[in-house]
């Protein structure tokens, strides 16, 4: 098919209402027709429809993510792919994403959640890569409520329904709860694969006259238009009336498929390939044309169905999962399907390649859309307002004095209790977090550490993080926060960052508001990337995150990896007496805080700015510290500030410890967020060499305690704050229960 | 990495590991077998009918056919099982570990089932199992009453028979590790799953199969915090008769 005259056989006129119902606007419809020089059809505006739609398209966020750096001297393939690719050394490359399964997951807790590790998963296999790890980011209501507790239990399940099955560790990943995410969960999941770099593979349908070919399970009438879906607003009804937005996962489908796959690839006779996943057969077809500058021609009657009388706008736009489209020579097509259906699995030749540029499409003898690939794959960015947020006016009991100072110690135990800070075991003893046997460092410390059996001693570390709470107040500052924690956590470990990636959670970005706030949280991690010299090898942005109630918290999350050149074993405990540390600048506020949040009930607007200068330095004095052993154990202060991440210490050693922290004003000391900081404890014959490492960085350190005895006692502002026996914290911090979730 | 280790008459002993659809710790055994304790392996693929020329078999943990009618129920009645029968009555070892035990279980060449956990939750976290038979190829070269940290992640671990049977069990020193603390003693919180009398692994009658829900390709190698496990593995080195 090389002709552009209009398509035969078109089976009906669409009528604009239905370009309104597939989410495009008048504007946008109309460069579609200007495009085409006619009218599209049904079937065409379904396409675009969908391959438009923010979440296959970006087209509010795609002018503002150009801010984040995305290139570096290890990158071997930033954004545009199916996964950013960053070489780790030895030849090998960790291929690394995240993505968003929000909405399907508040609809359908169990499957949507599942379907979206299906998805992560599949998204770093297109790469080439074998999938080693995932990491879990989620946020609910308060857990107090009983439909969130059903909400999470479900989500947890699905995770780990899902991964489990198919042999991917979970290894790590973060919880937070506020009210604005009771309606709109957010559940997103990062995928870690690992690839010898000559074996990357890439999402490109080249050379014209090389086949497609449809590989994995059937194409049924699940998850239809779940990318516009995801692209639109939840409401009330939507827990009914979406649920066949939402695709249903079969993890046993998807191992056969990893395996199936890998060997294919090992043939050398995959010259590109992609999940079908958001937008279906249509999106990976004209994404994969798209990329090499080719045209595709596809042939319906030739896909593989698990249900009849699907018209040809289903079977192109169907999500069923566990399916992968390879674009290889003709006569490498028989030799790949036969290593699918050895498995159990579907292989058919469903089109091919062609040079004309355009995407074509028959079913039952007749041509049912035909659009040039580029019109289809460039949605026109949508111009969006941005508008500062007017604060409101700053209420009377904001400035001045908050009644008597709480008790510090029952401060202490409820925010160990909350949900962020207290043991996920609930949660991540239901995740196989050991499976493919490169666990060293388990969930439940500050990043998760894999090791290398391919490129001994290579380690690897993981982590996730985000902030709601401090976006709320300070989009910038929270956004550069979450990055620097990141990096805080892979420190801890010793582990130096080669990359990250980000997902986006925010509300409806038409809103000018919304959309101001966006742009700075990615100009406060485009800083602060910088700042690190990491790069941002890839990312999500998940738009229309709002319920009934509002709209949820601003939430950049990013998950980092980095490397750790010589993983070796932990050294011995740290003894009786071991000193403790305060590494970094003495700097915190209550503002946006876990303490605001607990205690005063609501968030501040005075926050703390990210130290994008001093940070690297601190960090750079704690990596080395960690690798040299100069410290026993490195924790950074996050959420409940110095306080928690003491208490947490004691917890992780099972050891109790005297703390005298410097006169400053109230809470603040205690439990003040942001700087990066951390807690160490040090060997006392090695605190002469972290005292001169430190120097050497320019960073503050301060002796603030020592390990002693089975409690935590903790002078502050020249009295006892807090003293409390390691039975009490480690009651109040196993709060989350294993029968709620 | 360890030296090959070598069977009685010098010959190394030849292991194999299945792989059925949806095995997934099967290259995990692969890797312990051959990177760490050097072994000559060879990956079996669930449709081979015959297992001849193989001194020792691991079915692996995982899902197979994704666990769907039972966990093990399908891949019982693969067609590589009948070389694991024809092997096990042969006397070769034979270990399931975790999907593999639910495997034998299901095929009949081990007694009783494995239940969903009483929680009724997948469960992954270390646990110590005390020895409580030396007999079997697995154990022979560990000391009777000694306690393992071994991983357990099963959904369906709860290990059951009818009374009699695991009376039978007992008294035929059937029972080959119990659930316990990190002092050997024998606790309800000690147990992850609700196994009748703290069952974590059986042997058939004659001792050379084995099934047990821990994981110990999981803990053979102390940088992921236990080396433990690797001793099932070696114990059967010396005890292969080769030929």
């Amino acid at each position: 098919m090389t002709s552009a005259a209009p398509p035969r056989g078109v089976i009906e006129r669409a009528p604009p209402p239905l370009a309104e119902t597939v989410g495009l606007s008048p504007a946008e419809h109309a460069a579609i027709a200007a495009g085409l020089g006619r009218a599209p059809n049904a079937v065409e505006i379904r396409c675009f429809g969908v391959l438009w739609s923010e979440h296959c398209a970006y087209k509010h966020s795609r002018q503002v993510l150009r801010r984040l750096p995305s290139t570096g001297p290890g990158v071997l393939q930033g954004p545009g792919e199916n996964a950013g690719v960053v070489a780790i050394g030895g030849g090998w490359a960790v291929v690394f994403k995240m993505e968003s399964h929000n909405h399907p997951s508040a609809v359908d807790p169990y499957n949507g959640a599942a379907t979206g590790v299906g998805g992560i998963i599949r998204d770093v296999l297109a790469m080439g890569a074998r999938p080693i790890a995932l990491l879990d980011s989620l946020r609910f209501g308060p857990l107090t409520d009983a439909r969130t507790r059903r909400l999470l239990a479900g989500v947890v399940g699905g995770i780990a329904g899902y991964g489990n099955s198919i042999g991917v560790p979970t290894v790590g990943g973060e919880l937070a709860v506020d009210p604005a995410y009771r309606d709109n969960p957010l559940v997103n999941v990062a995928c870690l694969g690992l690839v010898r770099v000559e074996d990357i593979a890439r999402a490109r349908a080249d050379p014209p006259g090389a086949v497609l070919l449809y590989a994995g399970a059937r194409t049924g009438r699940d998850g239809i238009g779940g990318a516009a879906f995801a692209s639109d607003v939840l409401d009330k009804a939507a827990e009914q009336e979406d649920r066949s937005a939402v695709q249903i996962g079969d993890p046993f489908a998807g191992k056969c498929l990893i395996e199936a796959t890998l060997e294919a690839l090992g043939t050398g006779r995959v010259l590109g390939l992609q999940d079908m996943g958001a937008g279906g057969l249509a999106c990976a077809a004209a994404e994969m044309a798209g990329r090499a500058g080719r045209g595709v021609t596809l042939d319906l009657d030739r896909v593989p169905r698990r249900e009849r009388g699907m018209p040809p706008h289903e079977v192109l736009l169907s999500e069923s999962q566990e399916r992968m489209l390879l674009v290889v020579l003709p006569e490498g097509a028989s030799p790949l399907a036969s290593v699918y259906r050895r498995r159990g699995l579907d292989a058919e030749v469903v089109g091919r390649v062609t040079s004309d540029g355009r995407f074509t499409v028959r079913s039952g003898g007749a041509i049912v859309a035909d659009v040039p690939v580029t019109l289809l794959t460039q949605a026109p960015a949508r111009r969006t307002a941005a508008r500062r947020p007017v604060p409101p006016p700053r209420a009377a009991d904001e400035s001045g004095a908050d009644g008597p100072a709480p008790d510090a110690g029952e401060v202490l135990l409820q925010l160990l209790a909350t949900p962020e800070v207290a043991s996920k075991a609930a949660i991540y003893e239901q995740y196989d977090h050991m499976v493919q046997v490169r666990t060293a460092v388990r969930p439940g410390r500050d990043a998760a550490v894999l090791r290398l059996p391919e490129a001994p001693p290579l380690g690897l570390a993981l982590a996730a993080d985000g902030n709601g709470r401090w976006c709320a107040v300070d989009p910038y500052g929270g956004a550069a926060a979450s990055v620097l924690e990141a990096a805080a956590n892979l420190a801890c470990v010793g582990a130096e960052p080669v990359a990250m990636t980000d997902c986006l959670n925010f509300a409806r970005p038409e809103d000018p508001e919304v959309f101001w706030t966006f742009a700075q949280a990615v100009e406060g991690l485009a800083d602060a990337a910088r700042a690190l010299g990491v790069p941002v090898v890839g990312g999500n942005v998940s738009f229309y995150n709002e319920g009934p109630a509002g709209h949820i918290l601003p939430t950049p999350v990013v998950a980092m990896v980095g490397v750790i050149p010589h993983l070796g074993e932990d050294g011995h405990p740290p003894e009786e007496s071991a000193p403790i540390v305060l590494i970094g600048e003495p700097a915190g506020a209550l503002g946006g805080s876990l303490y605001a949040r607990e205690v005063w009930d609501r968030a501040r607007r005075t926050c703390h700015r990210p130290d994008l200068e001093g940070a690297p330095r601190t960090l750079a004095c704690v990596r080395q510290a960690v690798r040299r052993r100069l410290l026993a154990l490195a924790h950074d202060v996050s959420d409940g500030g110095v306080a928690v991440a003491v208490a947490e210490t004691c917890l992780a050693l099972n050891r109790g410890a005297t703390i005298i922290l410097p006169e400053a004003s109230g809470d603040m000391v205690l439990f003040g967020e942001g700087g990066t900081r951390f807690i160490g404890v040090v060997a006392p014959e090695r605190l002469f060499d972290l005292e001169a490492l430190a120097r050497e960085h320019a960073v503050p350190l301060a002796q603030i305690g020592h390990l002693e005895g089975r409690r935590l006692r903790i002078r502050a502002s020249g009295r006892a704050a807090v003293d409390l026996s390691l039975r009490r914290l480690r009651r109040a911090w196993t709060s989350l229960s294993r029968e709620d979730l | 990495m360890a030296a090959a280790h070598h069977g009685r008459r010098g010959v190394p002993v030849i292991w194999g590991v299945v792989t059925f659809p949806g095995s997934n710790c099967d290259r995990d055994c692969v890797h312990v077998l051959r990177e760490v304790l050097g072994q000559p392996v060879r990956a079996v693929w669930y449709e081979e009918r015959s297992l001849e020329g193989l001194d020792a078999i691991v079915l692996p943990g995982g899902f197979s056919y994704g666990d769907y009618l039972r966990a093990g129920a399908i891949a019982a009645t693969a067609p590589v099982m009948r070389g694991v029968r024809d092997a096990a009555a042969r006397g070769v070892p034979v270990l399931g570990i975790c999907n593999g035990f639910q495997i034998l279980a299901e095929a009949g060449l081990l007694p009783g089932a494995l239940l969903r956990n009483r929680n009724m939750r997948f469960v992954c976290r270390d646990t110590w199992v005390r020895v409580e038979t030396t007999r079997t190829p697995f154990t022979r070269g560990l000391v009777a009453g000694s306690v393992l940290r071994m991983p357990v992640a099963h959904a369906e671990g709860r290990y059951t028979a009818a009374p009699g049977m695991l009376r039978r069990l007992a008294e035929g020193a059937q029972v080959v590790f119990r659930y316990c603390d990190a002092a050997g003693r024998v606790r309800p919180e000690a147990n992850p799953n609700g196994a009748a009398a703290a069952i974590a692994g059986i042997c058939n009658p004659a001792g050379n199969v084995v099934g047990l829900m821990p994981h110990p390709e999981r803990s053979a190698e102390s940088l992921l915090g236990s080396a433990d496990g690797r001793l099932l593995f070696t114990s059967v080195l010396p005890a292969v008769v080769v030929g």
